[in-house]
């Protein structure tokens, strides 16, 4: 479906996309994480054929999008970070304007519209102007927007940042369903509990190159432990306990309000810590995480970056 | 129910279609967003013309009627004379509202034309659309306008036929030079303001709209001749009531007008889509 080689994009000196390689298989959920301002979602923009590359190769569905532009995005479903919706116009009426810019005819339309208003919860909203929508709301008529072609391609960027818990789970679970629906998706995140719950495939950017590749749990295998320990001492006293330390699990991150111990075996690690001595303010034993797998790669916390 | 399984709409997606005629669904779009405000286009198109033509058109005009004497203005009356100039400015005016106000919406408002260039249009088409639905607002305005002078008695029935087009024709070619200036606009903060205070203003107050150009001292008279309100104003004259212009001024009137609106055509298509795939 899409195959990049060497893809790059500057903007004068600024490298934003520097060389990367990926491709993506059809019926396939990939997912691009990193920070803000990894390349993202200037790679999406790449990948939508809305922005040119500088150098490199792509292909996407079989053309190169700096010739055949518009075939390309006639197959694609875009819903970008900002929602971008007529707020004038009904919920229905943005659907229907939407269809007609690929070519879609009145008959194919009027059925479909049925269809995605039923698929983003908002029947009950057709005819309501999409200033009235709330923000989960918009959000899955932008999302709807994007099917209304039946895009062999679905391209997600950042889907739920902002939104509430309740809504993002809405939103989780309609994507989930396009994704066992067959969809080839393409999801752009900075929330790790999103990739591993959408993507079966996944790239972690960091200033513009792509840094690990692979399944969420291959990822956790590889770059991170089973289990990881957070213990807090307060901010003043993280540094030289740490070093008291160094020798329990098998790495460790140091972060300004909390240490990360990474081991096999959690409870054990906190029970060897709390046998030197040393009582932490909290303490906490978990499962491994991207996010972990995102620290180690990147040195940073998501929050920070 | 499933979506993605689906393929049926692939089959419809008709991309020749849209590189055809894309711009008529951008143009279609824009007038569904213009339909929403019906009122304010109503009122602002039948106020505009009762309110210019009951108080300069009705009140100066018995003044210089009374002052000039039959052969003052060429022979015809003030609102005769009035006409044309008041129908193109008003044609500009909603040219350049139409033209100015959903590409600063489309590219820094709502961003609405990112959505619409990440279909299978491309940003000329956008353009052209924008531009398209603005000219369909301005033939609206200007039929009206010309029904309320039809009603002040002003004009006859058969200047339809001669004032709407050079109307619409000095609305379409200002709006798109509007277009393309608009396009480059980093913020929105001072392009309205400036233009209407500094472009707008003095044009129409310069343009020999209430008197003939020629009443004013040379050296403002420039102002005129540079402004594309005199070209169209000349036009309409010349057309609607026989007012006496050589053709070569008919032909450089004329030019001025089509340059300035393929100029501005064609850099707006090429902003747009630059602007869009940046």
């Amino acid at each position: 479906m899409i195959t990049a080689r060497t893809l790059t994009k500057a903007y004068g000196e600024f490298i934003a996309v520097d060389g990367i390689d990926f491709s993506v298989a059809p019926g396939e959920s990939f997912g691009v994480l990193g920070p803000n301002g990894a390349g993202k979602s200037t790679t999406m923009r790449m990948i939508g054929a809305t922005l040119l590359r500088t150098s490199g190769e792509l292909s996407i569905l079989g053309k190169d999008p700096s010739i055949d532009g518009p075939a390309i995005r006639a197959h694609l479903g875009v819903v970008p970070q900002q929602d971008n919706n007529d707020t004038e116009l009904t919920v229905a009426e943005n659907l229907y304007i939407y269809g007609k810019y690929f070519g879609l005819p009145r008959s194919y339309l009027t059925p479909k519209i049925d269809e995605l208003l039923a698929f983003a919860q908002l029947e009950d909203k057709r005819d309501a102007k999409v200033d009235s929508l709330s923000g989960g709301m918009k959000r899955r008529l932008t999302i709807a927007r994007g099917l209304v072609n039946d895009p062999s391609i679905v391209m997600l960027d950042e889907p739920t940042t902002g939104l509430d818990p309740q809504a993002r789970h809405i939103l989780w679970d309609r994507l989930f369903r396009l994704k066992e629906d067959g969809a080839t998706l393409v999801i752009t995140t900075h929330y790790m509990d999103e990739a591993e719950q959408l993507c079966d495939r996944l790239v972690v950017m960091d200033r513009g190159r792509i840094v690990a590749e692979g399944s969420p749990a291959s990822l956790i295998r590889q770059y991170a432990s089973r289990e990881v320990v957070e213990v807090r001492f307060g901010s003043g006293r993280n540094g030289e306990i740490a070093a008291s330390i160094s020798d329990i699990g098998d790495r460790m991150e140091v972060l300004p309000d909390r240490i990360l111990v990474y081991a096999d075996q959690g409870e054990a690690t906190l029970q060897a810590i709390v046998a030197r001595g040393l009582m932490p303010l909290t303490s906490l034993v978990r499962r491994c995480s991207l996010e972990d797998v995102f620290l180690r790669l990147t040195g940073r916390t998501l929050e920070d970056a | 129910m499933s979506i993605g399984t689906q393929p049926t709409g692939r089959l419809h997606v008709d991309v020749r279609r849209v590189g055809r005629i894309g711009a008529l669904y951008v143009a279609e779009y824009r007038l569904r967003n213009m339909w929403k405000w019906k009122r304010a286009v109503i009122t602002d198109g039948l106020g505009n013309p009762v309110l210019y033509l009951a108080s300069i058109g009705l009140g100066v005009g018995s003044l210089v009627n009374a002052s000039l004497g039959p052969q003052g203005l060429g022979g015809v009356p003030y609102l005769l004379f009035l006409a044309p100039a008041l129908m193109a400015a008003a044609a500009m005016q909603g040219a350049m509202t139409e033209a100015m106000f959903p590409t600063l919406a489309g590219f820094l408002w709502d961003k609405g034309f990112f959505a619409m260039r990440s279909t299978a249009l491309t940003g000329g088409q956008i353009a052209d659309g924008v531009l398209i639905a603005a000219v369909c607002r301005v033939t609206f305005t200007t039929a009206v306008y010309w029904l309320v002078l039809r009603a002040f008695g002003a004009v006859e029935w058969a200047s339809a036929l001669t004032l709407i087009p050079v109307a619409v024709f000095a609305g379409a070619c200002w709006g798109a030079l509007m277009l393309a200036i608009t396009a480059h606009a980093k913020n929105d903060d001072a392009i309205i303001s400036i233009a209407m205070r500094l472009v707008i203003m003095p044009m129409f107050l310069f343009s020999g709209t209430f008197y003939p150009l020629s009443t004013l001292p040379i050296s403002v008279q420039w102002i005129g001749w540079i402004s594309p309100l005199w070209h169209a104003t000349e036009l309409g004259r010349w057309l609607s009531y026989g007012m006496p212009l050589p053709s070569w001024q008919v032909a450089v009137s004329f030019c001025y007008l089509v340059l300035m609106g393929s100029v501005g055509l064609l850099v707006a298509r090429r902003r747009f889509e630059q602007r869009l795939t940046a």
